[in-house]
């Protein structure tokens, strides 16, 4: 079942607006990521979705019907919480079972599809225990198995991760995603965490100060930001922004500073520029002062990489990622410079396309 | 490693002596009544209260002398119908208060709350009046219809409802239930130890009512205990201590029991794992 948005609004009254003119289509099938920092509106979002909260102005529909006034119960569609929503008096079968008894399905079809859903996420033999008796994982599950008992075909899911430690969310992660592919569910998923956009989605929507940055597939969006906080949001570390103007003498060239200028192919369109850098696409290597254009602040070993902390003659803090171990001291005088992908952002932030035959001198 | 020093035994014999000390002079009252209840009368009003002829035949007595069994049965009733009702109309009143969004909810919630700072006393004539116009005196009604809710109740548990994580809500509006299913299906059993404390508190409290029955009750036949109890002392006739004493003890029972029961239901722990 697809989801469309059209032009949706959301003013809680005239003055706070939290949702401004988002129009997104999510495939029938389809893994969809909505993220953004806390705050952003995407839970607001995903319960305009579900129905739970009325919207302003604007059209969701459902397979292609418009549902704006239709309740929760007749959107056909399941929604799992960040904090699991279990009922704490009944036990882990009749949690799963409680929706569809809701629905008033027939007791032998209710047993057959809570059994099934309750192997699937591997609590058969702990259905007779209370939710106070389960860890976290496990009641995450019994949120899940509710979500998997259920014949909709639309699964919201707001954080569902975000309650559990880091080793358990990556087994979680793998989970939800077989889950989804298993089952040929429509998933809407709400998270802040980059990582989980990145690693389960097929289209992410990034969503900041209540307009949607940019809708795309994860290396869309990871290769090709609309602007800079999608840049920003996406990788670790994070990209490196700079701020650089257009070079007096010549203007195919934009400078940092005196010591680190970039050429380009065609002429620097605006006066003031940023240029975004991943980490991993800069380079160093040791010099002399003279030729040097940062200094080293510090140095992070991670095992099979190294960040090099370092600041640009211009006083900008950048960070640098090689492989392997290198031997730089702090305070040591250092070349930086790019060659690819580089990334060319306006004053307001929003992406310019500019030649990609950029260099970055020193 | 014994980090926690113990304090010294000499302060802990201090400390455990005072306690016994307080808790003996507050109990006693309780217990010279328990133990004179055992006495014969005669004993008693020769003030020799340590005497050795312990019987129960003040309780024999007290069941077959007078109505007390009647009295008893008369609370009984009227006690489980208020706290009935109380549990009702609180719970529903307060789930209106926590989940149905409607204009001036504040206003009528400060509105409910001013009542309770109302002392009953101050209600009691323009209450009297009230049922002696509608012609409930000296019945069941009469001591239950002006207790069929509380503010205190629906106050307390407005506040517990509110500690429901608002996703339970959302979780049953996603399954379409409605109001009275979520209310009944989730709110309730939610709400299982407030719900228990509120109708022990009603439940005594209509048990140990006192000025309310005196005024509107003359007969044996609708009297509660305690106006009963009242009524025995004042009988011309009878001025049998140990009976008394038997009588007024029969009447504790139920207060224990209540709370007797309802400790065991304090545990804390019980909606744990609803969330997180």
């Amino acid at each position: 079942m697809s989801i469309t948005l059209r032009n949706v609004r959301k003013d809680y009254d005239a003055q706070t607006e939290v949702l401004k003119d988002i129009s997104v289509k999510v495939e029938t099938g389809e893994f969809f990521v909505i993220v953004g920092p806390s705050g952003c509106g995407k839970s607001t979002l995903l319960r305009m979705i579900a129905g739970l909260t009325p919207i302003t102005a604007g059209e969701v529909s459902i397979d292609d019907k418009v549902v704006n006034d239709l309740a929760p119960k007749a959107r056909k569609l399941t929604m799992v919480f960040q904090n699991y929503a279990l009922f704490p008096f009944m036990n882990v079968w009749d949690n799963v079972a409680f929706g569809l008894k809701a629905r008033k399905m027939d007791q032998a079809d209710i047993k057959q599809r809570v059994d099934e859903a309750l192997k699937m996420v591997n609590l058969t033999e702990l259905a007779k225990r209370k939710p106070r008796e389960l860890s976290g994982g496990q009641r995450q599950r019994v949120a899940l198995a509710r979500a998997v008992a259920s014949d909709a075909k639309i699964c919201l899911m707001d954080e569902p991760l975000s309650n559990l430690d880091a080793q358990l969310r990556i087994k979680m992660r793998q989970e939800i995603y077989a889950l989804q592919r298993k089952l040929g569910l429509t998933l809407i998923y709400v998270t802040h965490d980059q990582v989980e956009a990145m690693t389960m989605a097929d289209h992410i929507m990034v969503l900041n100060d209540k307009h949607v940055q940019q809708i795309g597939t994860p290396s869309e969006i990871y290769q090709n930001p609309a602007n800079d906080f999608v840049a920003k949001f996406f990788g670790t570390p994070q990209i490196n922004i700079l701020n650089a103007k257009r070079s007096q003498t010549d203007n195919h060239v934009l400078d940092v500073d005196s010591d680190l200028e970039i050429a380009l192919d065609e002429e620097v369109p605006a006066e003031n520029v940023k240029i975004g850098i991943r980490p991993d696409d800069m380079k160093v290597e040791a010099a002399e002062s003279v030729e040097a254009n940062a200094t080293v602040k510090n140095i992070e070993f991670l095992g099979d990489e190294t960040i090099i902390y370092a600041t640009l003659n211009s006083g900008e803090d950048i960070h640098v990622v090689v492989p392997g171990q290198v031997n730089y001291r702090i305070f040591q005088p250092i070349k930086v410079t790019a060659d690819s992908n580089l990334m060319f952002f306006d004053a307001d932030g929003n992406r310019m396309n500019l030649s990609k035959e950029a260099y970055v001198h020193a | 490693m014994d980090i926690v020093t113990k304090p010294k035994l000499s302060r802990r014999i201090w400390d455990y002596t005072l306690l016994t000390v307080l808790a003996l002079i507050i109990l006693a009252p309780f217990l010279i009544g328990l133990w004179t209840s055992f006495l014969p009368t005669m004993q008693i009003a020769q003030g020799n209260f340590l005497s050795t002829k312990v019987s129960l035949q003040n309780y024999i007595d007290a069941f077959t002398q007078t109505p007390i069994l009647r009295y008893l049965g008369n609370s009984l009733v009227i006690s489980t119908a208020t706290m009935i009702a109380q549990l009702i109309f609180c719970s529903m009143s307060a789930y209106a208060f926590v989940f149905l969004k409607f204009k001036g909810r504040k206003f009528l919630f400060g509105m409910f709350l001013a009542t309770m700072m109302l002392p009953f006393e101050a209600e009691i004539i323009p209450n009297f009046q009230t049922v002696k116009a509608l012609g409930l005196l000296n019945s069941y009604s009469v001591m239950v219809i002006p207790f069929l809710t509380s503010a205190f109740g629906v106050f307390m548990l407005r506040q517990s409802f509110m500690q429901m994580p608002i996703e339970l809500k959302e979780a049953a509006d996603i399954e379409g239930l409605g109001h009275f299913q979520f209310y009944w299906k989730m709110v309730l059993p939610y709400n299982r130890i407030p719900l228990m404390t509120l109708g022990a508190y009603s439940f005594l409290g209509a048990w140990n009512q006192y000025l309310w029955p005196m005024l509107t009750t003359f007969s044996n036949d609708f009297r509660p205990v305690q106006n009963g109890l009242r009524q025995l002392q004042s009988e011309e006739t009878f001025n049998d201590w140990g009976m008394i004493q038997a009588t007024a003890a029969i009447v504790v029972i139920p207060t224990l029991i209540v709370l007797f029961i309802g400790q065991h239901y304090f545990k804390s722990g019980v909606n744990e794992g609803a969330v997180k």
